[in-house]
């Protein structure tokens, strides 16, 4: 199966690689007279969960605005090209083929959703491309599929600047268990890549801490009505209900929960930590808690300025979840070049597969300060930076509560 | 606790909800033999009409008992005219062409409703918030809403006014005429375009009021919402008997309670602990739709009774 994936994936990228030649020409040949180098972004930028995906398209722009004001890597301008997965697989796996084929691409960033960048890693791979995401947390896409007991790296251009669900699910149940004094939870994901895994970690976890999981549940993404869990939920006595998914259930599961007399919070993982959340479940949400990757955007002295270019320049979407990270990503691929153009006697190599095999090795090597903090990556292409916070609606806005990192059972 | 009595009130308000938007599917159905798939998007834009009418029109703090019959009026306003535009302008100029023909139009009409509200009405591109009816009411060990009451008073209160209407009134007795048979119809010289417009129209209506009651119980409103609420209508719709007014209510409610139940007690059954639960809901109710399809092809109610619209 691997290796008929890779066949007919390797066979589209020759066949994108051929069309595509015509029209951009070999810019990364002519040195030093402005080269242009692209980086591609890969998120939701429209439909569902497109507040935090438009975050992470407007985070890489800053950071792309800034390397050209400030010359980073002299002679050379770095333009963004955005594509809109719409939250599909299939959707990001055309724009990975896209990104890939053009040939003054030098790295990805992107995308949101896990199950989205499981069928984007492998094209990116046969590119020898990098492609770091700011926000995927699903264990497999950096330790392999037996990622619990036996840790392998499928793909060695595969980064992420967001830690794992692993680690998120243990810091949401110890905080649960601990924090909040939860012993009886009720557990219901949406069966995607991402919900489904945080849930199943989350189970696991607050049961080894001594906490009791009264029942579990799955919903479809798009279901409207949930009366008949609601009513379940009430029934078993929880006293938390956990939710692996995405803000656009979540927002009325809690809503008709609240509405049905059932005054327990429901937590949830970063899918759920948008203003989105808080608008769509009004009043209802208020209590509810959600971990997300890093520490509070704004509590970080580095990412003022940031935020601030942000907000002036009217950007739609969400910084908080991952706008930073995108920023941070975006800043490591860059650098990268500047490294490569370093080695090179101050020149970007004009052959752009050695630029972007280079760029990979530049990545793997990142050792800077950032706006979340310091930006590294271990042997798996995972950040070495393992910060979480949770986060409670307190007056209609999320506020953090706790920040750590997580200890596993 | 027995959770059996608010598993079945649940049933019942999910099933109102199908029914009352069934309605619009069933007559047009019944009178040109069209499945107007645009349906599910014509009360998704009756859910907005409502929401115009609360935000942009009300002053704020205006109490919700004023306020429900208003956006009642604005959200019927819109889902009407969406509903006679798109017979006037999508469907008319292609009666008489194969069957194909019209229920591509549908289609591609239900996406480009979809794709103005989302572009062109403000924040609507993820889900807004809709005032709700949230306080609740104890009946014995059901919890119920006033959003919910206001649901099963809308429900009964419509049905009641459309069996009057077409048993009844001159305009009734036409669209029954026109259904047996629209040339003989319009022989004896009934317009037969006026009341295939009044069909759309009526079936705009209740779409608009179902929307509403949506609006006040889930408390908000996307672009999306008409998709699935109108695949869930239709199959209402064909479960009742595809023509008839009264099968696409009990269809409604058959479908409703049965996904609940489904959702609720299939898991409990020892050994379908992996076939149970919210998520299996439409595969359930899809099973049932299978069976009755099976047993009686046309439907729980028939689909060609006398007295279909």
């Amino acid at each position: 199966m691997v290796i008929l994936t890779s066949v007919l994936t390797t066979g589209a990228l020759t066949l994108t690689a051929c069309g595509s030649r015509d029209d951009s020409g070999d810019k990364g040949g002519d040195n030093g007279s402005g080269t242009t180098l692209t980086i591609g972004v890969d998120a939701p930028l429209s439909g569902e969960n497109s507040t935090t995906g438009l975050g992470i398209q407007y985070g890489a722009q800053i950071a792309i605005d800034d390397a050209n004001k400030n010359n980073w890597v002299p002679g050379v301008k770095f333009k963004l090209k955005a594509l809109d997965d719409k939250a599909q697989p299939a959707t990001g796996q055309t724009n990975a083929t896209n990104i890939v084929g053009d040939k003054t691409a030098v790295g990805a960033v992107g995308p949101l959703n896990s199950g989205v960048a499981q069928t984007m890693q492998q094209v990116f791979a046969s590119a020898n491309m990098v492609q770091i995401s700011p926000a995927n947390t699903a264990p497999e896409l950096t330790q392999g599929k037996n990622w619990q007991s036996d840790k392998k790296r499928p793909f060695k251009t595969y980064f992420r600047t967001a830690t794992t669900d692993e680690l998120q699910g243990s810091f949401a149940a110890g905080y649960a268990y601990n924090g909040l004094k939860k012993k009886k939870a009720f557990v219901v994901d949406d069966k995607q890549t991402y919900g489904a895994g945080l849930a199943k970690i989350f189970n696991e976890q607050y049961k080894k801490l001594g906490g009791k999981v009264v029942g579990t549940d799955h919903v479809n993404t798009g279901d409207k009505d949930f009366g008949s869990l609601v009513t379940k939920i009430k029934n078993s006595g929880a006293d938390l209900l956990y939710y692996g998914g995405q803000y656009d259930e979540s927002a009325l599961i809690t809503k008709q929960l609240k509405d049905a007399g059932v005054k327990i919070p429901l937590f949830g993982g970063d899918g759920m930590f948008a203003t989105t959340y808080i608008e769509a479940a009004g009043k209802s949400s208020e209590g509810d808690l959600a971990t997300a990757i890093g520490v509070p955007a704004d509590t970080l002295p580095a990412a003022k300025t940031f935020i601030q270019t942000y907000k002036d320049k009217g950007y739609k979407g969400d910084y908080g979840a991952y706008g930073a990270y995108a920023y941070d990503a975006t800043t490591a691929i860059i650098k990268a070049v500047k490294a490569a153009a370093d080695a090179n006697g101050g020149k970007v190599p004009t052959d752009i597969n050695d630029l972007r095999s280079k760029v990979v090795d530049g990545v793997q090597k990142a050792d800077f300060e950032g706006l979340t903090g310091k930006i590294a990556f271990d042997e798996y292409g995972d950040t070495t930076n393992k910060q979480l916070t949770v986060y409670q609606v307190e007056k209609g806005a999320w506020k953090a509560v706790e920040t750590g990192t997580a200890d596993l059972q | 606790m027995n959770t059996l009595p608010q598993q079945l009130a649940n049933g019942l308000l999910l099933g109102s909800m199908y029914g009352l938007i069934a309605i619009g599917y069933t007559m047009v159905y019944g009178i040109v033999q069209l499945i107007n798939f645009a349906h599910g998007e014509i009360f998704m834009t009756g859910a907005f009409g409502a929401l115009t009418v609360y935000f942009y029109i009300l002053p704020d703090g205006t109490s919700m008992a004023l306020a429900v019959p208003l956006m009642l009026l604005g959200g019927a306003i819109v889902a009407i005219l969406i509903a006679v535009g798109a017979e006037r302008f999508a469907y008319r100029p292609l009666r008489g062409a194969p069957r194909l023909a019209p229920l591509i139009t549908a289609i591609g009409l239900s996406l480009a409703l979809q794709e103005v509200v989302r572009n062109f009405y403000p924040g609507a591109d993820r889900a807004r918030a809709f005032p709700g009816l949230d306080a609740t009411h104890d009946i014995g060990s059901v919890t119920i809403k006033d959003a919910d009451i206001f649901l099963i008073l809308a429900a009964v209160l419509c049905m009641a006014a459309l069996a009057f209407f077409v048993r009844r009134s001159r305009t009734g007795r036409a669209m029954q005429a026109t259904a047996q048979d629209p040339d003989t119809a319009q022989l004896m010289g009934i317009d037969t375009n006026r009341i295939i417009v009044i069909a759309f129209a009526i079936g705009g209506f209740f779409a608009a009021v179902a929307a509403v009651a949506y609006g006040l119980k889930y408390g908000n409103v996307d672009y999306r919402m008409g998709f699935l609420m109108g695949l869930k209508a239709f199959t209402a719709a064909v479960l009742g008997g595809i023509g008839n007014i009264y099968g696409a209510m009990l269809g409604g409610v058959v479908l409703g309670v049965a996904e609940t139940l489904a959702s609720a007690y299939i898991d409990e059954i020892p050994g379908m602990q992996q076939l149970g639960g919210q998520s299996w809901a439409n595969v359930w109710a899809f099973c049932l739709l299978i069976l009755v399809l099976l047993f009686r092809p046309q439907g729980l109610l028939g689909e060609r009774v006398a007295d279909r619209a």
